[in-house]
C-alpha cells in the first residue's frame, strides 16, 4: 500500500476520515503505482469488473419478473421478452453478458499464463481468480437452467448426473441435490436461489483478489520487480483509468454486436423449446465456455475418473504457480516456454471443438490427447522446462531496457536470441 | 523445431475441423430475400398482414400461438393492422372465460388483451388429433430450431416422394429439409391454398415467405425496435471511443510512454 499518511484537506473530511477511512482508501485507489508499460491484454480486469456489476444489475431486473417454477418459468422468460419495458434488452444482455464475461475471463487466465503473473508473490491473487473462476462457472451453469428450455432441463440432468459417479454415497447425493428423483420442480427453485447467491460471493471474491493485488502491486509484460512509485509507474488515475475506459468501449462495441444483432448465436436453439422430460435432445451441449471441460469428462471412458480429470483440469492451474519452476515470469524472455504457450491455447481451443461434437471415432481419440497433452502441460512440461531452458536476459527496468539481469533474479546464464521489447 | 509442432497442430486442426463440417451431410437450406435480415432490417408489413392470413386459415387449426395476444397484432414493429381492424380479427374468436357469479364458465368473443385462441383444448387432444404427433406451438418456433427462417421455410417447401428404399407408415411424409427426414405433418402449403385479400398471387413460395416472415416476428416481436436501438448504441460507442482515444493519447502524452 502507498499512503497511509493521507490528510483530507476539509475539516469534515478528516473528521470523517478519522473514523472510518474511506477518503484514505479512495486516495490509495487513485494514486496507486502502476507499471507504465502495461500492454491491453491488462485491460481486462477493468472489463470484467464492469461484466460482473452489469450481471448483477441485469439480473436483480430479471429476477423481478422471472418465475421460479417448472410449469411457468419458460412462459415468464417468453412474458420478459415481450410484455416488459425492454425486457427482451435486459434479458439478452444478460445471455449474451455471460459469454462476454467469460471471453473476458479466459482472455484474463491466458494473460496470466503468459506474463507468469501467478509466480510468487502473487499466488495467492490466483487462486482467488480461480475461485472466482470456479464460482463463474457454476453461476452460469445455474443461470443456464433458470429459462427450463430443453437444454436447460438435460443440461442440469447430465451435470447434475455426475454426482453419482461418486462411490457408494453417489445416488444419494444426487437424489438430495435435485430434491426428488429427477430434475424437476425442486432443483429449478434451488438452482435460482444459488444463482442468485453467487455473484455476491463472486463480489466478495473479487475485492480479496484486488485487494491482494494491491500488496505487490501488478505484474507487467516484462515480468521484472519494478520499485513503486519510480519513473516506471503512472498513478492509477488517470493514466490507467482512460485506458481501461478506452478498452472497455471497444469490448462494448463487440458485446453490443452480440446484444443487437445476433442475440441467439451463442445459445442453443433447442433452449427455445419447453423442457420436456420425456423427449431428449439429438446433442446435449453446454455452453461454449464449458465446452473444454466437457470435452476431458468425456474423454475418459469411466464415470468417476472422467468427473476427477475435469475437475483437475481446473483445480490444477491452483498449484500452477508451484508447477511453474522457472523463476522468469514472462514469456517474453522464456523462448521454450512461448512455444509451449501457444500450444496450451491451440490444446484449449481444439478440447472446445471436440467438445461440441459428438463423443465418437476420430472426435474422441483427438479429445484423448488433447486431455493428455493438457495434463503434460502442467505436470510435465512445466516443472522440467524451468529447469532446463536457456532465458533470454532481463533488463533492469521498465524505462531503462538495458540488459543485464535484475536484482530479484539470478543472473541470466545465456545471451542468445535477444529479444526487442 | 518447436515452431513446426505449432504449424503442423494448426494444420491438423484445420484438417479436422474441416472434415468435421464437410462430415455433416445436411442438405443446404433454402432461403429467400428476408427483410428482416442485417443491421437494418425491418419486417415487411404486408408479408406479415399476408402471413397472418396463411397463419389463421392454413396453420391455426394445429399449431397454437400462446405467447400472442390479439394486440400485438396492431402494436409498432409487427403486422400493423389498424386497432379497428384488430378489434374485429379478435371478435372472430370465442374465448373460454369465468367463472361468473353463478360459479359457470362461459364464452364469450375474444378482445385485444386476449391471448390467440388454442386450437385443442390441451395437449393430449392435440396429440390424438395428430395421430401421436403433438403440433408444436409457433410462437418461438423460428429461434428455436437450428438455420432459423431458412430452416422453416426448407421445411414447408421440401416435400418429395421418398428416395427408393425409404418406407414410410402410414401418416408420416417424407421432407428433404427434415432433421431424419420424417414427418407427420402433410405438405401444408400449394398453390391458390389461400386467396390474399391484398390480392397478391398465392403461389406456394409466396405462401411460405409471407408464414415465415410472421413467424420471426412472433418469435422475436421487437426486432425492428432492437436493430434500432442497435445501431445507435453502436454509433454512440464508436464516437465515444474515438473521444477517449484522443483523450487518452492526450493524458499519456505527459509522459514519455507509447500507450
Amino acid at each position: 500500500m502507498s499512503e497511509h499518511n493521507y490528510q483530507p484537506k476539509s475539516k469534515f473530511g478528516k473528521w470523517f476520515n478519522d473514523r472510518l477511512p474511506l477518503l484514505t482508501l479512495a486516495n490509495h485507489l487513485t494514486d496507486y503505482p502502476t507499471p507504465k508499460n502495461l500492454n491491453y491484454w491488462w485491460t481486462f480486469g477493468g472489463i470484467l469488473t464492469f461484466c460482473l456489476i452489469t450481471q448483477i444489475i441485469t439480473g436483480l431486473v430479471l429476477a423481478m419478473h422471472y418465475i421460479a417454477h417448472a410449469d411457468l418459468a419458460f412462459s415468464s422468460v417468453e412474458h420478459i421478452m415481450r410484455d416488459v419495458n425492454y425486457g427482451w434488452l435486459i434479458r439478452y444482455i444478460h445471455a449474451n453478458g455471460a459469454s462476454m464475461f467469460f471471453l473476458a475471463v479466459y482472455i484474463h487466465i491466458f494473460r496470466s499464463l503468459f506474463y507468469g503473473s501467478y509466480k510468487s508473490p502473487r499466488e495467492i491473487i490466483w487462486i482467488l481468480g480461480i475461485l472466482i473462476y470456479l464460482l463463474m462457472m457454476a453461476a452460469a451453469f445455474m443461470g443456464y437452467v433458470l429459462p427450463w428450455g430443453q437444454m436447460s432441463f438435460w443440461g442440469a440432468t447430465v451435470i447434475t448426473n455426475l454426482f453419482s459417479a461418486i462411490p457408494l454415497v453417489g445416488e444419494s447425493i444426487t437424489t438430495w441435490l435435485w430434491g426428488g428423483y429427477s430434475v424437476d420442480n425442486p432443483t429449478l427453485t434451488r438452482f435460482f436461489t444459488l444463482h442468485y447467491l453467487i455473484p455476491f460471493l463472486i463480489l466478495g471474491l473479487v475485492v480479496l483478489h484486488i485487494w491482494a493485488l494491491h500488496v505487490p502491486g501488478n505484474n507487467n509484460p516484462i515480468g521484472i520487480d519494478i520499485k513503486k512509485p519510480s519513473k516506471d509507474t503512472v498513478s492509477f488515475h488517470p493514466y490507467i483509468v482512460i485506458k481501461d475506459l478506452f478498452a472497455l468501449l471497444l469490448f462494448l462495441i463487440l458485446f453490443a454486436f452480440f446484444v443487437f444483432y445476433s442475440p441467439n448465436v451463442l445459445g442453443h436453439a433447442d433452449n427455445y423449446i419447453e423442457a420436456n422430460p420425456l423427449v431428449t435432445p439429438a446433442h446435449i451441449v453446454p455452453e461454449w465456455y464449458l465446452l473444454p471441460f466437457y470435452a476431458i469428462l468425456r474423454s475418459i471412458p469411466d464415470k468417476l475418473m472422467g468427473v476427477i480429470a475435469m475437475l483437475s483440469a481446473i483445480l490444477i492451474l491452483a498449484a500452477l504457480p508451484w508447477l511453474d519452476t522457472s523463476k522468469i515470469r514472462s514469456a517474453v524472455f522464456r523462448p521454450l516456454y512461448k512455444q509451449f504457450y501457444w500450444i496450451l491455447v491451440l490444446d484449449v481451443l481444439i478440447l472446445g471443438y471436440v467438445g461440441a461434437m459428438p463423443a465418437e471415432g476420430l472426435y474422441l481419440l483427438v479429445a484423448r490427447i488433447g486431455t493428455a497433452y493438457y495434463f503434460a502441460h502442467f505436470l510435465i512440461i512445466l516443472p522440467i522446462l524451468g529447469k532446463i531452458e536457456k532465458t533470454t536476459p532481463l533488463p533492469m527496468s521498465i524505462t531503462e531496457p538495458i540488459l543485464g539481469g535484475s536484482l530479484n533474479v539470478e543472473p541470466v546464464r545465456n545471451n542468445v536470441n535477444t529479444q526487442k521489447l | 523445431m518447436l515452431k513446426f509442432v505449432k504449424f503442423f497442430s494448426l494444420i491438423i486442426f484445420l484438417i479436422l475441423s474441416s472434415t468435421a463440417i464437410s462430415a455433416e451431410k445436411s442438405e443446404k437450406l433454402l432461403t429467400t430475400d428476408w427483410t428482416f435480415k442485417g443491421p437494418f432490417g425491418k419486417f415487411d408489413r404486408a408479408s406479415l398482414q399476408r402471413g397472418y392470413q396463411v397463419y389463421q386459415e392454413v396453420c391455426a387449426s394445429c399449431h397454437s400461438l400462446k405467447y400472442m395476444s390479439y394486440r400485438n397484432l396492431s402494436e409498432e414493429g409487427g403486422p400493423q393492422f389498424s386497432v379497428q381492424q384488430t378489434k374485429a380479427i379478435a371478435a372472430n374468436f370465442e374465448i373460454l372465460d369465468g367463472p361468473n357469479p353463478e360459479g359457470e364458465m362461459f364464452t364469450r368473443p375474444a378482445r385485444l388483451s386476449d391471448k390467440f385462441a388454442m386450437p385443442y383444448l390441451n395437449d393430449e387432444e392435440a396429440k390424438s388429433a395428430n395421430g401421436g404427433a403433438y403440433p408444436p406451438d409457433m410462437s418461438v418456433l423460428v429461434k428455436a430450431r437450428k438455420g432459423g427462417a431458412d430452416y422453416v421455410y426448407s421445411v414447408l417447401l421440401g416435400y418429395e416422394d421418398p428416395p427408393a428404399g425409404v418406407k414410410l407408415d402410414d401418416g408420416v411424409y417424407y421432407n428433404k429439409y427434415m432433421y431424419g427426414n420424417k414427418i407427420k405433418m402433410p405438405a401444408p402449403l400449394s398453390d391458390d391454398l389461400v386467396e390474399y385479400t391484398d390480392g397478391t398471387n398465392a403461389t406456394e413460395q409466396q405462401m411460405a415467405k409471407d408464414i415465415v416472415s410472421f413467424l420471426m416476428w412472433t418469435a422475436e416481436p421487437h426486432l425492428e425496435q432492437r436493430h434500432k436501438i442497435g445501431f445507435r448504441a453502436i454509433i454512440y460507442l464508436i464516437i465515444l471511443s474515438i473521444l477517449v482515444y484522443f483523450s487518452m493519447k492526450k493524458i499519456w502524452s505527459r509522459i514519455e510512454t507509447e500507450v
